[in-house]
């Protein structure tokens, strides 16, 4: 431990970040919290008295069937994104040092063309008279074109486009540390390619397959604009709900109430998460 | 040998799927339709119209001011907090650090509403101030932690003989900290303002018309339809970005 010369600067800094962090990250997920408790009000909102009908409507039967459906998008698009991510970020991991930063800039430069306008590029692949169709009709695979746009399987491809990079990064910064002699170590004592996936492989990457699947998860519940843009109509994600509470229906508590859940969620999540055994700077270590 | 190529063929087709959108958008900035969803042939009016139509030019010029301040900030926030973490024990460190990583962690939504209540109720009206301070949470987590890696990667007794010579905070600071975490501070503003710039969900809660930034801008647009112009313009953007990440990358080399 440090003397501290002046101990006004450090006064002063910690003083800076409690309030900085008091009022820009408590305060609102407080307000939040007590919003969730309140009752709607026409003019301001929120009013008294304070009850627990919000965290009833979560189990409103229209409400539930989105839960479900989103759900099952967003496991989908994690298992679809590890699926694809976790070979892919093995081989980047393994190139020699010179290159992986270039092959890792590659993975980031498409984020800095605006989200929107890239998912908007989806549909002109995914329409009727689409590149896909337009391909599957020339080589004769199909007779009559398919309907792809303003479907859960086109917000399902938007999901993994848009988040596909959350599950590479996080992966490659625990892969990357893998030591290549316990791998070469357990292959000179006799174990096959499976085995020294699994029994080494896996186990050392596990915290970053964890952070990754986080990372991925919940945004695929919450990005209302993909499914905006390529789900039609249909309400698809959870966010589209959560959007329209605050919006359109100026219903703050039931909003309030499904954001709280969602936190709750995350948080136990959170909490897998660090059980697995790391901290979050070190898979951030990348950026 | 086969190996080799199968796993080569398998990388590309993972970066060939990423860049198909991005390029598909820049393509159609060249369509002559009138929705970007078509291609009908050739033409560069959308660029000429791009820069006749201050209104989606302004746009992107608020969207690049908000995130060069907002990663700025975030910058001298994150880099704060990183110092006072590594250097300083205290009582809630640990709360501080986790919210960190529930800052990092937590759905977009969630930042949105959770802020937009509260200004509400604090009676900020929702414009540029809003957006500037909302972007600035969200951002400084990334910049702390990129920060605090690059620190605890050097050796303390280095301060502690500074502070022997009887070097104050503010000179250890200046003198040997800013120096050695350089590289991870411009990391972490270049994350920052990527981050910043491409935020959809969050600007759409705290944000307003008084300042309509380009993310909102274009998403006001979707329900009837984005024009090539937008992405005439995401391509100037993005070819901008680029060149500029490529020019620093190889200055900060250089500079080694």
């Amino acid at each position: 431990m440090h003397k501290t010369p002046d101990s006004f600067c450090r006064t002063a800094v910690l003083y800076f970040i409690f309030i900085w962090l008091g009022v820009m990250v408590f305060a609102p997920n407080l307000l939040v919290l007590l919003a969730s408790f309140l009752t709607k009000d026409a003019e301001w909102y929120l009013r008294l008295p304070l009850n627990l009908q919000n965290y009833v409507a979560l189990t409103d039967t229209a409400l539930l069937e989105i839960i479900v459906k989103s759900f099952s998008l967003s496991i989908a698009t994690t298992v679809f994104c590890l699926l694809v991510g976790y070979p892919f970020t093995c081989i980047i991991a393994r190139i020699s040092k010179d290159y992986r930063i270039l092959f890792l800039m590659l993975i980031i430069v498409p984020f800095w063309t605006n989200s929107l306008v890239r998912n908007y590029a989806l549909i002109s692949i995914l329409s009727k008279d689409g590149f896909i169709n337009t391909i599957l009709l020339k080589i004769g695979l199909i007779k009559s074109p398919l309907v792809l746009l303003n479907t859960n399987f086109a917000v399902f491809v938007g999901m993994c486009y848009t988040l596909l990079p959350f599950m590479i990064l996080p992966l490659y910064a625990v892969l990357e540390k893998i030591d290549r002699s316990v791998i070469e170590a357990a292959r000179d004592l006799g174990a096959g390619s499976a085995e020294v996936f699994f029994k080494i492989t896996i186990p050392l990457s596990f915290s970053g397959i964890v952070a990754g699947c986080i990372m991925v998860f919940l945004p695929a519940l919450t990005l209302f604009y993909v499914s905006d843009i390529l789900g039609g109509a249909d309400i698809s994600v959870l966010g589209t709900i959560i959007r329209n509470k605050f919006t359109v229906d100026k219903d703050w508590p039931i909003g309030a109430a499904i954001s709280v859940s969602l936190t709750v969620f995350m948080l136990l999540l959170l909490k897998l998460y660090f059980k697995s055994g790391n901290t979050v700077e070190e898979e951030r270590q990348l950026w | 040998m086969v190996r080799k190529f199968l796993k080569f063929l398998y990388i590309l087709t993972v970066y060939l799927v990423l860049y198909i959108p991005l390029i598909v958008a820049i393509v159609l900035s060249f369509s002559n339709s009138e929705i970007s969803d078509t291609w009908n042939g050739f033409t560069t009016k959308w660029y000429s119209n791009l820069f006749s139509n201050s209104d989606l030019l302004q746009a992107a010029i608020r969207s690049i001011i908000l995130a060069t301040m907002s990663a700025c900030l975030s910058t001298v926030v994150g880099t704060i907090t990183a110092i006072a973490l590594h250097r300083y024990k205290f009582i809630g460190q640990k709360v501080v650090y986790s919210s960190l990583s529930v800052i990092m962690m937590s759905p977009e939504i969630v930042q949105g509403i959770s802020l937009v209540v509260m200004f509400i109720v604090l009676g900020v009206p929702l414009g540029f101030t809003t957006l500037l301070l909302s972007h600035t949470v969200f951002c400084f987590p990334y910049v702390t932690m990129t920060v605090l890696a690059r620190l605890k990667g050097f050796d303390k007794q280095l301060i502690e003989a500074a502070s022997d010579l009887g070097a104050t905070d503010v000179d250890i600071v200046r003198k040997i900290l800013i120096p050695l975490i350089i590289p991870a501070v411009f990391a972490g503003w270049l994350m920052s303002f990527t981050l910043s710039i491409d935020d959809v969900v969050i600007s759409y809660f705290v944000g307003d018309k008084s300042f309509e930034i380009l993310p909102l801008k274009i998403y006001s647009m979707v329900q009837t339809g984005i024009k090539p112009d937008v992405n005439a313009l995401c391509a100037v953007l993005f070819f901008v970005t680029f060149f500029a990440v490529i020019l620093s990358y190889k200055l900060l080399k250089i500079k080694k």
